[in-house]
């Protein structure tokens, strides 16, 4: 029976602050400081929760974060672990896993139906019969899960923080303290983080029965209040390991992004179980699991208790309960002699009982412990029911032996080796900058010199002067039995508590052929529950090895991998984060009711909705007041750069494939990137400011890669230019339309005159009172003008644009009328138009490439191609039929013989030629002007078109060089 | 996650950073084969080694040269492209 004990020295609970709350319907109360199983277990309770599989009663077994047979629900919040949730006032707490509350489950029934669930039944049970898995599925669905997700919970994010520091001291145990200690008197920032509400560690429990405050935890604490290097976060794992002590730091709230120098893995060890049966009764646990209880929130965790070890630490145990009112029925040792380091005096002086060479065969009672069959070992270590007895007690506290915390050591890189006189694995190599101290590093006894000596190596090892540590040898002989696993006729002895696997469990996978620990893992699930493997993974090991007569050693352990501990979501959901890029006229467009498209991560307009007009219309119409008016569109989105410099012309010349230099002061040209391999891969505009000084644009979403590889080169190249990238500098609108000049020339001091300001040049001036740079392009094949503005005056000018071509009937247009007219004109798109193999022969631009220069990026690899026969071509084609028709759409495939010669890369309805035209790419002997051909659609159909020459319309290119002043409209 | 250090900003997270490859000497376009050419252009070692590679540093574009072990996944060093071809 449990109860609270008188307060203790050190102890957790806050007397002060009484709490009260519900668990299962029951209302109980605690202290502050209390965790829902304390506070339960303080009451007297015992059954906790149902396992997973067979439902039987269960207890606290670790009380070390990761008792998953104690997990709770409270409300929305599930999955809580009752050894360290925090008992909230006036709380409904209930066991997760039953079907119709903690004592009634109605699934405890599963408990008598074991023999039919064998291990890896639930692979068999979906092979066969097959007709039976979706009977399965439904049965699985019901019956396993843990916790119950509302729907109704708010999402909450959290926003990750970051942190720094010289050395992370991950556990708050004796190493661990004295790591961050040494550490700090050298000079390193170190924080110091330990998983519990307070730091101290096994000094904190394991007193030996000795009362009072332990001294040893009084002075480091002291030292490290002391010293401010030291930062000591409590409630705080640290979850994993990545690259470079990368750890995140997880407390109740949120995740800290922790970037470490150099990490010291203090993280203690897990104590291991034993297997006999029924081992998994409320009142069997650990003897750390009986300390935590009494030192931490003062509850005796039983009346009468059975002591099973193996080692010194359970003796020092015994004298812990005697001293906190528990009666010891007996000391049983597996070993037939163990040294107890001084705790074997008090042990006779108190007339306790000592059996050597015995184990627990047994645990008896039906929801709790009422006694214990104890017998006697074979020379071998096995158990001789012969000569056994019955020891009336309701508590059996075992304390056989530790595993290493060692999944971030493993996570780092750490090899670890199993030490046979140990009997736990130990660091063999440790990765540079991660150092492990105390327990996970096979040192017992000596463990905080162990750490002291550690903390001095990571300090050493950032350059701080600290002194050379002493080598600290592994003294843990004699601590972990080899073996605590003990079979029997009726099974019932838990390997693993999460998963309710038994011994036989994991001896019928190996036989089944599952011998690798790999596969054991996988087939029996052992390990794979929500603690992990903490307790169960060793004696899996130790298992494996016996059936396979290896040693542990050679059958290894399975990967340990992120988090260390489970994670609430709500820790990990972070911002949903996807840019939008809006240019300087953004809210322009929302004005004139513009439909926006995602061009890359740009917000473009589409169009602009016009009341009573569909989208098409919409679209047309813009692009026939540009074709008979003026049109304005934002092209602010262009990548723009400058270079500036007396090898400025010749650095052009080298990535483009056009000639600048003999580029006119005041005149533009188009240009052309090829990459190594002669691809098309971007093009836009050069403009020649002044002699050694040029302004050019790139594609839209070619502009970031543009101005990266520029950079590269000239990295190699040394010329004498700078490279800016100005792309987000400038905002920049397209005037399109015969009756642009007229509308600018009010509002500019430049000369729009086409004696002064002929096709393709550039002009500096103001215009609408703001510096402009204006460049006459022929892009959608109107007199137009490209107005680059510094982007804050962006908006000004489109709306004195936009007021000085009212009268002219000017009206904004989008993305789709500029693709529409610059078909028409039959202008590539790269990457519509061209794809990623796409050469200048093929796209019929021979006439941009300069073959003469001493070099440009691609040159050769043109040249190669030159003596090569085409492989497709790109030509215009046209289709007739009325706008509303069913036509070729963009990369519909044009089929010959029943195979593939090509694709239409773009299309539209053309409103000034009154059919459809587009481009497409096609097999060469069937380029010529005129060639008929089939596209086949969407719907299977095909539809015949016919090769055209381009541009389409105005193909003598009059229009957009306006040598005469046109009359109005 | 890793770091790695940018010769001008100093140790930075890596997804800062943008790799652009090996460096690899280009044959004079004029005078080699058509062969070295497209060996030049076209083919990568992917054998594991000590590689030369080109990486930026974007935030701050600084173009560098990292010397990377891709077997062990090690940075072995990082500077300033020094104008060494091989």
């Amino acid at each position: 029976m449990t109860s609270r004990l008188a307060p203790l020295p050190g102890e957790w609970i806050d007397r002060t602050k009484p709490v009260r709350f519900d668990f299962e319907g029951k209302g109980y109360s605690g202290f502050a400081g209390d965790t829902v199983t304390s506070a339960l277990l303080a009451n007297g309770a015992s059954v906790l929760g149902r396992s997973f599989k067979y439902h039987r009663p269960r207890g606290v077994m670790s009380m070390a974060n990761h008792d998953v047979n104690a997990l709770f629900q409270a409300g929305q919040r599930l999955n809580l672990r009752g050894d360290v949730e925090p008992v909230v006032h006036g709380s409904a707490v209930t066991a997760v896993n039953t079907f119709g509350g903690l004592e009634n489950d109605r699934a405890r029934l599963l408990d008598k139906l074991s023999a039919f669930l064998p291990v890896g039944f639930y692979y068999k049970a979906f092979h066969s019969p097959r007709f039976l898995a979706g009977w399965w599925e439904g049965v699985f669905r019901r019956i396993t899960g843990l916790g119950r997700v509302d729907p109704g919970t708010p999402r909450i994010r959290t926003p990750k923080r970051y942190d720094f520091c010289d050395v992370l001291v991950v556990g708050a145990g004796p190493s661990g303290m004295a790591a961050a200690v040494a550490a700090a008197e050298a000079g390193a920032s170190v924080v110091l983080v330990d998983e519990n509400a307070h730091i101290g560690g096994s000094l904190g429990y394991q007193r030996g029965g000795v009362p009072g405050a332990p001294g040893d935890l009084d002075e480091l604490r002291g030292r490290i209040a002391q010293l401010p290097g030291i930062s000591v976060r409590t409630g705080t794992t640290a979850a994993g390991y990545y690259a470079d002590h990368w750890i995140p730091l997880v407390d109740a709230t949120r995740i800290t992004k922790m970037r470490a120098r150099a990490a010291v893995v203090a993280a203690g060890v897990f104590e291991q179980p034993a297997v006999f049966r029924n081992n998994d009764l409320p009142g069997v646990m650990l003897a750390s699991a009986a300390q935590r209880l009494i030192y931490r929130y003062a509850v005796r965790p039983m009346r009468r208790a059975l002591v099973l070890t193996a080692n010194a630490d359970g003796y020092h145990a015994a004298l812990d309960l005697l001293a906190n009112g528990v009666d010891v029925a007996a000391i049983v040792d597996l070993n037939r002699s163990t040294n107890a380091n001084g705790a074997a005096g008090e042990i006779a002086r108190r007339n306790i009982r000592v059996l050597q060479g015995h184990t627990v065969f047994e645990a008896q009672g039906k929801t709790a412990v009422t006694g214990a069959v104890v017998c006697a070992l074979h020379d071998d270590g096995s158990p001789d029911p012969s000569r056994a007895e019955t020891v009336a007690c309701d508590g059996v506290v075992m304390s056989v032996g530790y595993a290493p915390a060692a999944p971030l050591l493993y996570q780092a890189g750490a090899q670890m080796r199993y030490d046979e006189a140990l009997g736990q694995f130990v660091p063999a190599t440790l990765p540079e900058g991660v150092f492990a101290a105390g327990r996970v590093n096979g040192v017992y006894a000596q463990r905080r010199a162990d750490g002291e000596r550690a903390g001095l190596e990571a300090a050493r090892y950032l350059g701080y002067a600290a002194g050379a540590a002493g080598e600290v040898g592994r003294d843990g002989a004699g601590v972990n039995h080899p073996y605590p696993v003990f079979a029997h006729p009726k099974a019932k002895n838990f390997v693993d508590f999460d998963e309710d696997l038994q011994l036989k469990d994991l001896e019928h996978a190996a036989l089944e052929g599952f011998d690798n620990i790999e596969l054991l893992k996988r087939y029996s699930t052992i390990g794979m529950g929500p603690s992990q493997g903490k307790h169960s993974n060793m004696n899996a090991i130790r298992i494996l090895a016996r059936i396979m007569g290896l040693p542990p050693g050679e059958v290894g352990s399975t990967t340990a991998r992120p988090f260390y501990h489970p994670v609430p979501m709500s820790h990990l959901a972070g911002r949903g984060f996807h840019p939008r890029r809006v240019t300087a006229l953004h809210a322009r467009h929302e004005e004139h009711g513009a439909v926006f498209m995602h061009a890359g991560n740009w917000l473009r307009p589409e169009y602009y909705a016009v009341a009573g007009r569909a989208r098409a219309e919409a679209v047309r119409e813009e692009a026939t007041a540009v074709r008979q008016a003026a049109g304005l569109i934002d092209v602010g989105t262009l990548g723009k750069i400058e270079v500036h410099g007396p090898d400025a012309a010749e650095f052009l010349e080298r990535v483009y494939t056009g000639r600048y230099a003999n580029l006119k002061t005041g005149m533009t040209r188009y240009a052309l990137m090829l990459d190594e391999a002669g691809v098309i891969v971007d093009d836009g505009v050069v403009a020649r400011l002044a002699e050694q000084s040029f302004y050019f644009t790139t594609t839209t979403t070619g502009s970031a890669n543009v101005y990266r590889e520029l950079t590269r080169l000239n990295t190699m190249w040394r010329m004498r230019v700078g490279i800016v990238n100005v792309t987000g500098h400038y905002g920049a609108m397209n005037l399109a339309g015969p009756l642009s000049r007229q509308v600018l020339q009010g509002i500019t001091d430049v000369d729009l005159s086409p004696q002064a300001y002929p096709y393709l040049g550039v002009r500096e001036g103001l215009l609408a009172g703001v510096a402009a740079r204006i460049m006459r392009v022929g892009f959608v094949g109107e007199l137009g003008y490209e107005i680059h503005v510094a982007a804050d005056n962006a908006p000004h000018v489109w709306l004195a644009i936009m007021e000085a071509g009212r009268d002219a009937g000017i009206r904004p247009f989008g993305v789709e009328a500029q693709r529409l007219l610059r078909l028409e004109k039959g202008h590539i798109v790269i990457g519509q138009d061209t794809d990623g193999l796409t050469n200048p022969l093929e796209a019929g631009m021979q006439w941009a490439l300069k073959m003469d220069k001493p070099f440009f990026v691609g040159q050769r690899s043109v040249r190669i191609l030159q003596g090569r026969p085409l492989q497709r071509q790109l030509v215009g084609f046209t289709f007739a039929g009325a706008a509303g028709d069913s036509a070729p759409g963009e990369c519909n495939l044009i089929i010959r013989n029943g195979g593939i010669a090509g694709r239409v890369t773009s299309v539209a309805w053309s409103p000034a030629l009154g059919k459809h035209i587009g481009l497409a790419m096609i097999s060469p002997d069937m380029a010529a002007t005129g060639t008929r051909f089939f596209v086949r659609v969407a719907d299977g159909r095909m539809l015949e078109a016919q090769v055209a020459a381009f541009p389409f319309y105005d193909p003598a290119g009059e229009r957009q060089k306006a040598a005469t002043v046109e009359a109005a409209a | 996650m890793k770091t790695m250090r940018c010769p001008v900003n100093g140790p930075r997270p890596v997804s800062e950073f943008h790799c652009a490859g090996e460096v690899t000497p280009m044959p004079d376009p004029d005078t080699c084969s058509d062969a070295a050419w497209a060996d030049y252009v076209f083919n990568r070692n992917g054998a594991p080694a000590v590689k030369r590679e080109w990486w930026l540093h974007v935030p701050s574009g600084v173009w560098f040269v990292a010397e990377r072990d891709t077997a062990r996944d090690r940075v072995l060093r990082t500077y300033m492209w020094d104008g060494t071809p091989q």
